[in-house]
């Protein structure tokens, strides 16, 4: 039984299984650093479909498919979909699973969708209350900027404080197993906003709802970064991992050794011109159900934190001039199931 | 310690690069004044075909409004673009990106409610208030000219 200890914290004694993950990515993504470790790269960032919409919806459903494969489960044993993704409506989730038969819960945590599915679906099985859940969330480069942003073809430039939304997807199956990473505890995010209102600097956005999280974690579980070999934030990129990184510096609480973010990792920053690095759901999908997951089976990573951001604005309160509120939730994983 | 609002946007400033305004601003510089180039190149052509001068402006447009929208439809000018940035925004080449733009990529909701409802999303608001300015600027002409 989950066990809680406090507002915002949740420690999950039978710290259920991730028993197989899988990410897809596009392009751009299969060219970045992390390229050896997705399971499916599409060179065509279409997938053969008419539009974008559908592309990523496809992509959502290869995500789930091959977690399915590679756990050696069919999709009747899943009891549950926890799935969410940046689109109007969540309509990659719910095109892109509808074909399953599977209960389905849709999400919408902006980028922060991975980390908030995840926790869910591992709460779900901490408290016995399924045997097999899957936790998936994506994002298209393509459908992304078509709604929230200008056309594709439309000549502009970008400011460098901006970020290049992940064409990407990852599926994660959790369960009960013997079997590490384990899902040893969740913090739910609140909901911050410290006033920002530039649309091309989310980073920024996001970062104080980061540090929120993180410090409420480490506050309400008595532990300090030092005790992770990695604090892995979902997509702040550059400029707002060097925010986080101050504002935690003024709460006494260093950060600098074990943090990564993902928006980082998974692009060559410089090489690939995507300014301050990679963003959306499929970001830390992508980066988290592939190569950090490796990493803690391969027991080079021990505990992680992993804290997906998300920017919870729309065209329209940015258009009205509203500033943008950030989430984080987080989500702790380890190779051991504790005491 | 608590970090107000206002202190945070000083943080956000002072961690967010600046446009590289010595790389971006000669590049506009240079792209532009190419276009423009170009256009007094096609002007002389056509004036030399035996046009006469404002069939030869009018032709010119056409053929740089042309030209942009074919590029548009290679993909090639949003790469232009990305490089040159005012400097393809600026001259007409950019309006008929503008336009071409959203025709490309709202074509997937249909022709009526994508292509047609959204071939004016980037340029028209600079219709709306070009024409606007333009009728302020008549009735200020007017008015000087009473007297």
């Amino acid at each position: 039984m989950s066990q809680r200890i406090s507002k915002d914290t949740i420690l999950l004694t039978n710290a259920p299984s991730i028993l197989a993950s899988a990410a897809v990515v596009g392009k751009k993504e299969g060219e970045g650093p992390l390229a050896r470790h997705f399971d499916i790269i599409y060179d065509d960032t279409t997938l053969g479909e008419e539009t974008w919409e559908k592309s990523e919806s496809k992509m959502q459903k290869s995500a789930v498919e091959k977690a399915l494969e590679k756990a050696n489960l069919s999709s009747s044993e899943i009891q549950l979909l926890f799935a969410g993704d940046l689109l109007n409506q969540c309509i990659s989730s719910s095109y892109g699973l509808r074909d399953f038969d599977i209960p389905f819960y849709g999400l919408y945590g902006a980028c922060s969708t991975m980390t908030e599915s995840l926790g869910l679906a591992s709460l779900f099985a901490d408290n016995g209350l399924l045997d097999y859940g899957v936790a998936v969330t994506s994002s298209h480069f393509c459908s992304a900027e078509r709604q929230f942003r200008l056309p594709l073809e439309y000549g502009g430039q970008r400011p460098p404080t901006s970020q290049w939304t992940v064409t990407g997807s990852g599926a994660a199956i959790v369960g009960q197993s013997g079997k590490p990473p384990y899902v040893r505890g969740v913090t739910i995010g609140k909901i911050i906003d410290m006033g920002i209102k530039d649309i091309n600097n989310m980073g920024a956005a996001m970062a104080p709802a980061a540090h929120n999280t993180i410090k409420t974690f480490l506050q309400d579980t008595n532990t300090r970064p030092e005790d992770y070999d990695l604090i892995l934030t979902g997509d702040l990129g550059k400029v707002g991992s060097d925010l986080l990184i101050d504002l935690l510096k003024h709460d006494q609480i260093d950060l600098s050794g074990v943090h990564q973010d993902c928006g980082k990792l998974i692009y060559d920053l410089e090489a690939q011109d995507v300014h301050a690095g990679g963003s959306g759901c499929g970001c830390c999908a992508s980066v988290l159900c592939s190569y950090i997951l490796k990493r803690i089976q391969e027991g080079v990573l021990h505990n992680v934190l992993v804290i997906a951001t998300g920017a919870l604005m729309s065209t329209t309160s940015f258009q009205q001039g509203e500033s943008i509120p950030g989430i984080a939730h987080l989500v702790y994983l380890s190779d051991s199931k504790g005491s | 310690m608590n970090i107000t609002p206002n202190e945070y946007n000083e943080m956000a400033k002072k961690a967010s690069p600046g446009t590289k305004s010595y790389k971006t601003i000669p590049a506009a510089f240079l792209v532009g004044g190419l276009i423009c180039t170009l256009g007094q190149l096609l002007n002389n052509v056509y004036m030399d075909a035996g046009m006469s001068k404002d069939t030869a402006s009018t032709v010119t447009s056409i053929t740089l409004i042309f030209a942009a929208a074919l590029l548009t439809g290679l993909n090639l000018y949003n790469k232009i673009a990305k490089f040159a940035g005012a400097g393809t925004l600026v001259p007409i080449t950019g309006f008929s990106n503008g336009v071409v733009s959203p025709a490309l990529e709202f074509k997937s909701e249909g022709y009526v409610l994508g292509l047609g409802a959204k071939l004016f999303v980037i340029a028209g608001p600079v219709i709306v208030y070009g024409i606007t300015a333009s009728a302020v600027y008549g009735v200020i002409l007017y008015l000087f000219k009473l007297y």
